[in-house]
């Protein structure tokens, strides 16, 4: 008697979780023919995936959403652990595509030999974003707010030379505001950062004078206080009145942003005039590896209303997979990452630089050359 | 169970397993709370006949075993994989610790120095903040407050000791942190002629003095609860005793509880500086990192503890920048490991009084 009751609940209990499994079964695979037939379906299917900077993560995640409502058979995913920690993984297989903020090094060109099927890999720019300095200063910030600013003035900022907001070298760029006499506290990043590389690259090339250290990813001075990654850095600038500091023009909010001077006039940070500066910089001569599209960005501008302070984030993918069907995905994911579609919504998604022009048109040649089935 | 206690010898068994325990790992267990061992009579320990003994004599081993090895897999992973920085050519190992300290050090204790320097003052200095106030509560509970009010607040502390240290981060980071600036600034301005409090307090404070703050306020649970546990475990007819002499309460207290406590709040304390030394979430999200050697606790980016700077860094990081970044673990680790054993030292002392 008990023990018949007892089969029959597990019965009941099994069936369900039959039911259930099945219908699960049932959204992993979306055997949906409408979706098929729909769309150009370039016969990409399977799981892939992504990982590395998290400067790209927002971008990233609007073209997987766009890019599997047309390729209904394909799921993608990306990791954003940082540049670092992507190229590592993409140097040992595991990981169709890397993103990161820095060109890969001689030695990760070297490395690559082993997961590539034939060549090395090579790096294509696909986010491009400005980095606007923002401030956090009662009274005067505000969103859409500007301080005119030269590099020179921004480099004695960051570099602890000008302490207080109505120090005369800012006055005299800034006639109009009433600046008060607040000390001002810089926040820049604790961790490495390619926004930090790209901000102090700006720094090195369009303030020689003022700024003497060299580029790099991590803070080269004692000067205010640091926080771990962009939100970090923008938390700390919203915490307390008087602070400045630098990250991506999507994150700038509520607070002020410096309009930063190139040739004769002030240019407002922005996403067009950001992809200004990327598309009329020179390619960088890489000493290794082939098909390679790395910008020598010219921090330096001085083409009116270009936008300076930029940072560019790169793809790392494959010449050749061992896996071909590797090899046709990633061709048809970075051809729509790096096509005007593509590039339109990452900046309506984000905020970012919509690519284009001879660059991209190079970047899609090397991308277009991958061997696949 | 019916079986084993129905069994006579039960109290000479239990021993005898741990005694044989003790002797299968070659380490002594530790004694009876008070360290007295030799009450314990081996001699008449027989072997037991009964199949549990046997079960549970091995799973016994088995635990004890476990913990070693556990251990031992954490060092060895530790030295393997810290090692390529030790035997790395020095080109290498200095270009990446330049990258890692953005050109600050060149070398492994250059880089590490200002990591343990940091860790020390910090959680030295939550445990300052944290110890007194935390006996404090623990002996206003045991000793103090009445019954409802003695309930609510274990119930607290509980709850307190609970809380993950992510979210005790989040709170600092957003909200204590920016609301103390008024107080720190009063500090420097009117104490900053001690070095210590040197101004100008930096602005939002996220600085050494308020991490130990928030790390203080984490660890104090810990301290409490276990305290207030000991302090209630004081022997009732000394207690007596002394109110009989005619001491008031406080003599009282100074004379029964905290002499039996003290072994008890020293390893409650060193536990808490455990979770100090290691605390990550909380520091990374708290403290604007520096490395130097500095003591001003009112400004900001001065020093950076190993966990947080371990948990910052290991993203950005390749290869060899792990084994760097594990390398600082490994010290991390020698660190706490010498704590508690000092912490054993002083309570073996404090026990034997």
């Amino acid at each position: 008697m008990h023990s018949t009751t007892c089969k029959r609940l597990i019965a009941v209990v099994s069936s369900f979780a039959m039911i259930a499994a099945l219908s699960a079964c049932g959204d992993n695979t979306p055997a949906d023919t409408t979706g098929a037939t729909k769309g150009k379906n370039s016969g990409i299917s399977g799981e892939f995936h992504g990982a590395g900077a998290s400067s790209q993560q927002g971008a990233v995640e609007a073209w997987i959403a766009t890019y599997q409502n047309k390729n209904r058979n394909s799921k993608i995913a990306y990791n954003p652990s940082g540049s670092g920690a992507g190229v590592s993984t993409f140097l040992t297989g595991a990981t169709a595509w890397a993103g990161t903020d820095a060109p890969l090094n001689d030695q990760q060109i070297e490395q690559s030999k082993a997961i590539c099927k034939s060549g090395t890999a090579f790096d294509v720019p696909v986010y491009v974003s400005p980095i606007a300095v923002m401030f956090n200063l009662r009274g005067v910030s505000g969103q859409g707010k500007h301080l005119n600013m030269d590099a020179t003035v921004i480099a004695r900022i960051f570099d602890g030379k000008i302490t207080e907001w109505n120090d005369e070298a800012i006055k005299a760029e800034n006639p109009k505001v009433n600046l008060p006499a607040t000390p001002i506290t810089v926040v820049h990043r604790s961790d490495k950062s390619g926004t930090t590389n790209n901000f102090t690259s700006y720094l090195k090339a369009a303030a020689p004078n003022d700024w003497s250290y060299e580029p790099q990813e991590n803070w080269p001075n004692d000067v205010g206080q640091a926080a771990k990654g962009t939100d970090g850095v923008v938390s700390s600038i919203g915490q307390a009145d008087g602070t400045i500091g630098y990250a991506d023009l999507a994150k700038a909010g509520n607070f002020g942003t410096a309009s930063v001077k190139v040739g004769a006039d002030y240019v407002e940070p922005a996403a067009d005039a950001a992809a200004k500066t990327v598309n009329a910089s020179p390619l960088r001569p890489m000493p290794k590896g082939s098909k390679r599209v790395v910008v020598n960005v010219d921090y330096a501008t001085s083409v009116a209303g270009d936008y300076p302070i930029v940072s560019s984030s790169y793809a790392v993918a494959c010449p050749a997979y061992k896996d071909p069907k590797t090899g046709a995905f990633v061709r048809d994911w970075l051809g729509y990452v790096l096509s005007d579609s593509g590039q339109k919504v990452a900046a309506d998604n984000t905020g970012s630089a919509a690519l284009g022009g001879a660059l991209t048109q190079k970047a899609l040649k090397s991308v277009g050359a991958i061997q696949g089935k | 169970m019916a079986n084993i206690s129905e069994t006579s010898g039960v109290g000479q068994v239990v021993p005898a397993v741990a005694g044989q325990v003790s002797a299968t790992l070659g380490a002594p267990v530790g004694g009876g709370p008070d360290g007295r061992r030799d009450d314990l009579d081996f001699s008449n320990a027989k072997p037991s006949k009964h199949s549990q003994d046997k079960i549970f004599h091995a799973v016994a081993v088995g635990c004890g075993a476990l913990i070693l090895v556990s251990l031992g897999a954490v060092v060895l992973f530790l030295l393997l994989r810290a090692w390529p920085i030790f035997a790395g050519p020095q080109a290498k190992t200095s270009a990446v610790f330049a990258s890692l300290s953005g050109g600050k050090a060149h070398g492994f204790w250059q880089y590490v120095g200002p990591l343990v320097f940091g860790t020390v003052v910090i959680a030295t200095l939550a445990l300052a903040i944290a110890f007194f106030v935390a006996v404090g509560v623990a002996l206003f509970i045991t000793f103090y407050a009445r019954k409802r009010i003695q309930t609510v607040l274990n119930y607290v502390v509980d709850l307190l000791a609970a809380i993950p240290s992510v979210i005790y981060g989040l709170w600092g980071a957003l909200v204590l942190v920016p609301a103390t600036y008024p107080f720190w600034n009063w500090v420097s301005v009117h104490l900053g002629w001690i070095p210590l409090f040197a101004g100008p307090a930096a602005n939002p404070p996220r600085t050494v003095a308020s991490a130990a703050v928030i790390l203080a306020i984490m660890i104090m649970p810990i301290i409490t609860s276990m305290t207030r546990d000991i302090f209630a475990a004081t022997p009732r007819l000394n207690q007596e005793a002394a109110l009989a002499l005619g001491a008031t309460k406080w003599e009282m207290i100074k004379l029964t509880a905290l002499p039996f406590a003290k072994s008890g709040m020293v390893s409650a304390s060193m536990l808490a500086l455990g979770r100090a030394l290691g605390e990550t979430m909380a520091v990374m999200m708290v403290l604007s990192p520096g490395m130097t050697y500095s003591w001003h606790w009112l400004q900001a980016s001065k020093s950076q503890t190993i966990a947080a700077n371990i948990a910052a860094q290991y993203p950005e990081a390749d290869s060899l920048g792990v084994s760097a970044l594990i390398a600082t673990g490994l010290v991390l680790f020698v660190i706490t490991f010498v704590v508690n054993l000092l912490a054993r030292r002083i309570t073996r002392k404090g026990g034997a009084q």
